[in-house]
């Protein structure tokens, strides 16, 4: 059980086998092995958010998951979305309103947001920021973050009403 | 033409998106972290566990032992490289030590890089840490602000004779005689807390020396390029044109990002040792004691006010703790500099009296972090203005308006020294009070006082030092370039390249000199691309400190731009046989200026000058011009603005709920609307942090006891409120786009704003609170409930 | 900074996660959410040799409803608390605590029992166990026990658990028909673990008054903390009873301080809270 051990799961689709070293987490593995920079590494203490990634369709806190955790789960990085065009949305309002500043937050803020839209709704604006409260920005003051997030959501739904 | 009065079909004054955020919200953001570079090794530092401590042995041995370690090194291994200290020759007096890259047989902080381990991979270097020994004999250390200067307090360091950095004194009209005059002399001590920038980003480096080519190039997470290869080439004792600075994208700065920091300088020091390419990324934990400290002051104020509202005087004493060196280039002093330069400047004082004094101590690096100074000025000076109204019983609205230097009496000489060119103090509080329906406000604020129900309203007035001239650090001997190049070129095909010597970390420089360019050339913006980050290519520029990127930078811009136009059209006239005063480049194509009617294209123009040059006879075509731009007229363009905040209080708990913040800034020409409320929003975060929650906290042996995320408090999505901006607009006549800086109102505005809306709160018990951060423990033994 | 290396076990079965763990003893952890032991090994501040990935144990996962027991394996992450429909109509007292606890990722992997057995003062879960008279079922090698709340809370991050013993479920009375809970915390950020909090439940009489009262104060001393004299105040006084529960409350609880406050602080918080809760808990509209 000791030094490495073998792993196969779904990346961003794909099916993907690895060795890994127990130690490592998430996100240095998908950094250093799959070359997928868009989960940053903020803290490693899990609170700045930077690192929030999907895993078996839930967010979780990249450096407080280990690689071998992975073992037969499916990961989901901004990468993933971005391809498969699920936050095409969210990403565009996202540059409209310069919800992003250094970028660093972003990966992480737009992984979070997506949980809280899954659900269809419109949600307030104290929610939208309840549910942020765990990825840190230190660029935009989060205005624009909830306006992005809110507009999109009010988007969503018209078109759904019509 | 000037940008005011280029066509509203332009692109300057348009909130235009960022074309890069495009990058960054896919995931293919570029930080030093994600360069991988070829035999690349990692570097991590070993940090010293005492703030002031004698080194009596390293041993390395077990550590170089460790699977994957290259090498550990100790601080007499970088001997080659020289020492620095930042020591600005125009602050009369200012002094410090020499700084080694890595300490060498005495730590003076907590946090100070001791030995290196360079291994493989960052997990075998981190491993071979832990098997470094280091014996230490503890030595004395001085953390308390107020004995730092005692005879009884030990002297970090006894080559320089004793802790003062640097002090100041100025003394303008006659103090006594105002305050002798005066109905009410208020007087009040303010602290505000040593805090720290928390780029999400730590800092991170690559250093990648070509021994045969003799050439370091280095890859850093940083503001200024230029100023990282010119101190780097001294520092390292090559030329300067052996040393590549690439910045790539830079995940936060906000100040922490403008220094020389011996670890990241020794990184490249190991390179060249090595022969590979070394990575050094600060992590979170050691990002809290080594990344620059700012603030820490304790300010002892007097004003002097008649029962009518008129200000009379303002006096202070203000005590500043910095490191235990001033940091280099830029010094650790320019802080309380700019506190005597500005405090209450922004009023018309009869006399003014100012002390600065920066102390040394054995607490973390410290310098210049966003708005430098000035949340302290305004701060203090906007919390005497009301502890003033409270006291005569006037509106802190009213007050100010009684006191603000007139729209119509600029330019200005401020008792403090500075010429102020223009301002619109009144304007700006017509317009906050306007925005927020102060009225409405306060009788919804009395309403809910009779149902037990606390908020408050804060106002602070304030000016900010932008666009500085090269009087800033040139003066001074300090390298920092003040002002900024920029080259434009016309590519064959018609599309526009702007390289420039003043980069972006997220605030959007880059489009706005893409706005700029486009508008100056009549070209589409999305033909122009930009090119910053890499001194290789780029222009000389300063990069981005002070707000200088929109105002001096994107004037260099439109002088480049301009002449670019000139020089197309130039040639354009050749080809068409017509002189350039009939022509005119409208969305990217040459027109005949009277009606309109298409000329040429620019990928005509372009073909012909690159490809068939031969049909112009002895017409030489100039398709990249250079223009280089540094204010002259004014030191500093002084901008000046508003804040205001609504808060509520719990007076059971003490907790604090912002509600709302207002901010009227004047930044001359707004050339993108958007980025500036942004600019204003993110400060606000940045002011908010140290008023309430965040405070680098030391213990008596000076060991930092919060340094960590979950323990340092910064503001989240949960405690940041909306905020309204508004826009008051007095362009500068420096240059011709006339804009002044934007990035520091919020940082600088938020404390004292906050500080007022807070006692204004709690007004009804009488209980006033001036020690920053105010936690809910600070609030109730103010109230006396705990 | 990165963790030291260690080995990895995913057992498949309880026994054999207790074996290992009673082979390695000390220098082994359970693996269960990760969300305070990965960051403490991320800072180097624990070491262990040997981590015991309780992940793949679906029998310590999930809630059941056996009438007027509650049960819940240890392993039931927190946000899976708040989407249950079992623990919002049996237990809403714990459903009040979800959304006090961090943020919505950290919901994602932290666990119910990981919580319990950290016993970090300021959290949660161990005060409503406490309030709530749980029982805390733990395995080892030589077989099962359970230890009610009230005496596995024993001090800062201290327990009840030996070394090889693992908390696998809790058992929680189904609160009854007519009860009230209340779940406040003060912090002085959105996520941030408790200045001082307190979770409460009770059930209003017909004469206005509160029965069965249960009160636990988190945040403010070295373990979770409820007092008889308090609750009988509140349950002989209602409102008016709240000064004498003050009064019992302060004399006693050892209250502590943190990095922010002073014990003196916590004290007061903590009876505002106490006034705060009752309040809420006689409110007919809330």
């Amino acid at each position: 059980m000791s030094s490495e051990r073998e792993i196969v799961f779904r990346l961003n689709g794909r099916e993907e086998r690895a060795s890994v070293s127990p130690r490592l987490h998430l996100v240095d593995f998908l950094r250093t092995r799959f070359q997928l920079a868009s989960p940053r590494v903020g803290c490693e203490h899990g609170v700045c958010g930077a690192c929030t990634l999907r895993v078996d369709g839930a967010i979780v806190r990249g450096c407080l998951f280990l690689a071998v955790q992975a073992d037969g789960k499916d990961v989901e990085t901004l990468e993933g979305v971005t391809a498969s065009g699920e936050l095409r949305d969210l990403q565009d309002a996202f540059v409209e309103r310069n919800a992003v500043q250094c970028g660093f937050c972003t990966p992480g803020m737009l992984i979070t947001a997506a949980e809280l839209m899954r659900d269809d709704k419109v949600h307030d604006r104290a929610t939208i920021r309840d549910h942020l409260s765990g990825n840190i920005c230190r660029c935009t003051g989060y205005e624009a973050i909830v306006d992005a997030i809110e507009s999109v959501m009010v988007q969503r739904g018209n078109r759904r009403a019509s | 033409m000037s940008v005011a009065e280029a066509p509203d079909s332009g692109y300057v004054g348009r909130s235009v998106p960022r074309p890069q955020a495009r990058r960054l919200v896919e995931g293919q953001a570029q930080y030093v972290d994600d360069i991988l570079l070829p035999r690349m090794v990692h570097a991590v530092f070993l940090r010293s566990p005492h703030a002031h401590a004698r080194i009596t042995s390293i041993n390395v041995a077990r550590a170089e032992e460790m699977p994957g370690v290259i090498r550990v090194f100790t601080g007499r291994d970088f001997a080659e490289v020289k020492t620095f200290a930042g020591v600005l020759a125009h602050f009369q007096g200012m002094k410090s030590a020499q700084q080694p890259c890595l300490a060498i047989d005495r730590v003076c902080w907590c946090g100070e890089p001791v030995a290196v381990v360079v291994a493989e991979t960052r997990h075998q270097a981190e491993d071979a840490l832990d098997m470094i020994e280091v014996s230490y004999e503890e030595l004395p250390v001085v953390v308390d602000i107020e004995s730092a200067l005692d005879p009884a307090t030990p002297v970090i360091h006894p080559d320089i004779g004793d802790n003062m950095c640097f002090e100041r004194e100025l003394d303008a009209g006659d103090f006594e005689a105002a305050l002798a005059r005066a109905d009410h002399v208020i007087e009040r001590t303010f602290r505000f807390p040593r805090h720290t920038g928390v780029c999400l980003e730590g800092r991170s480096v690559i250093g990648d020396w070509h021994s045969a080519e003799r050439r370091m190039t280095v890859y850093i997470s940083h503001q200024a390029p230029n100023m990282v290869q010119d101190c780097y080439a001294d520092l390292l004792g090559l030329p300067e044109s052996a040393v590549r600075v690439i910045c790539k994208d830079v995940g936060g700065s906000y100040g922490i990002k403008t220094h020389v920091y011996g670890d990241e300088l020794a990184t490249c020091a190991l390179s060249m040792m090595l022969g590979r390419p070394v990575k050094f990324v600060a992590d979170r934990l050691e990002s809290f004691i080594s990344d620059i400290h700012s603030r820490d002051h304790r300010v002892k104020a007097t004003l002097a006010v008649t029962n009518d509202g008129k200000i009379l005087a303002l006096g202070f004493e203000d005590r500043l703790a910095v490191g235990p060196y001033s940091v280099y280039p830029r010094g650790s002093a320019v802080e309380g500099n700019q506190i005597c330069n500005i405090s209450g400047q922004w009023y018309t004082l009869e006399a003014y009296r100012a002390r600065i004094e920066t102390v040394f101590t054995n607490m973390g690096p410290y310098s210049n972090y966003r708005a430098v100074g000035h949340p302290v000025s305004v701060g203090f000076v906007e919390g005497m203005v009301d502890a003033a109204a409270r006291t005569i019983g006037m509106d802190p609205v009213e007050i100010r308006r009684r006191n603000l230097i007139p729209d119509d009496a600029f330019p200005h000489k401020a008792l403090s020294g500075p010429l102020f060119e223009v301002m619109s103090h009144h304007r700006c509080m017509d317009e906050i009070t306007r925005l927020m329906d102060y009225k409405g406000l306060r009788a919804q604020q009395a309403a809910l006082r009779e149902k037990g129900v606390y908020r408050g309203i804060g106002f602070a007035s304030m000016i900010e030092i932008t666009n500085p001239s090269a009087m800033f650090y040139g003066v001074g001997g300090i390298r920092v370039s003040a002002q900024d190049g920029c080259s434009v070129k016309m590519e064959p095909g018609g599309s526009i390249v702007v390289l420039h010597g003043c980069g972006e970390q997220g605030q959007g420089t880059e489009t706005i000199y893409a706005q700029i360019a486009a508008d100056a050339l009549g070209v589409p913006m999305e033909t122009v691309r930009l090119v910053t980050g890499d001194t290789e290519v780029t222009p000389y520029g300063g990069g981005t400190w002070a707000s200088r990127g929109a105002g001096v930078g994107g004037e260099a811009t439109w002088q480049a731009a301009r002449a670019l136009r000139e020089n197309i059209l130039a040639l354009a006239a050749m080809i068409t046989q017509s002189q350039p005063d009939e022509l005119d480049i409208v969305g990217g194509i040459v027109v005949d200026r009277t009606t309109g009617e298409e000329r040429i294209s620019l990928a005509e123009c372009g073909r012909i000058a690159y490809f068939r040059p031969d049909t112009l006879d002895n017409f030489q075509p100039e398709l990249m011009v250079t223009r280089h731009f540094v204010p002259k007229q004014f030191p500093f363009c002084f901008t000046n603005g508003v804040l205001a905040c609504h808060l509520e209080v719990d007076i059971d708990t003490g907790l604090i709920r912002p509600l709302k913040f207002w901010c009227v800034e004047d930044c001359g020409t707004v050339l993108n609307p958007q980025l500036v409320d942004e600019q204003i929003r993110g400060g606000i975060a940045h002011g908010l942090g140290p008023t309430l929650y965040e405070q680098c906290l030391y213990d008596e042996r000076g060991q930092l006891m919060n340094g960590s995320l979950v323990d340092y408090l910064v503001p989240t999505t949960g405690e940041m409120p909306d905020t309204v901006v508004g826009h008051i607009a007095t362009p500068t006549q420096e240059s011709e786009i006339g804009a002044k800086g934007a990035g520091e109102a919020g940082t600088a505005g938020t404390p004292g704003a906050v500080m007022n809306a807070l006692n204004d709160a709690l007004a009804p018990f009488e209980a006033e609170l001036t020690d920053m951060p105010f936690t809910p423990e600070k609030v109730l033994q103010a109230l006396g409930r705990a | 900074m990165k963790s030291a290396a260690f080995d990895y076990a995913k057992p498949a079965s309880v026994a054999e996660a207790l074996a290992l763990k009673r082979d390695h003893g000390g220098s082994a952890r359970f693996l269960a959410g990760g969300q305070s032991l990965l960051p403490a090994m991320n800072m180097r501040l624990d070491k262990p040799d040997l981590l015991i990935d309780l992940n793949a144990l679906a029998e310590l996962d999930g809630i059941g409803d056996a009438g007027g027991t509650i049960r819940i394996g240890a392993l039931t992450r927190t946000a899976e608390l708040g989407r249950s429909e079992v623990i919002a109509r049996r237990l809403p007292l714990l459903g009040r605590c979800v959304e006090h606890i961090a943020h919505p990722a950290i919901r994602s992997m932290g666990t119910f029992g990981g919580s319990l057995a950290l016993a970090d003062p300021a959290a949660e879960w161990p005060a409503a166990c406490l309030a709530l008279d749980a029982s805390m079922i733990v395995a080892a090698s030589q077989g099962e026990r359970t230890i009610p709340a009230r005496d596995f809370f024993r001090g800062l991050y201290t327990t009840a658990l030996d070394e090889d013993e693992l908390l696998v479920r809790i058992d929680l009375p189904a609160q009854a028909e007519n009860a009230r809970s209340v779940v406040l915390e003060l912090a002085r950020r959105r996520g941030d673990f408790a200045i001082a909090g307190v979770a409460a439940q009770a059930a209003p009489t017909n004469d206005g008054r509160l029965s069965d009262v249960r009160i636990a104060f988190f945040g403010i001393a070295e373990h979770p903390v409820r007092l008889a004299d308090v609750e009988q105040a509140i349950e002989s006084g209602g409102t008016d009873g709240v000064d004498a529960a003050r009064a019992a409350l302060e004399a006693g609880v050892e209250f502590t301080s943190d990095l922010y406050h002073a014990a003196a602080t916590k004290r007061h918080l903590a009876g505002v809270l106490l006034g705060r809760a009752v309040a809420e808990l006689l409110n007919d509209e809330a």
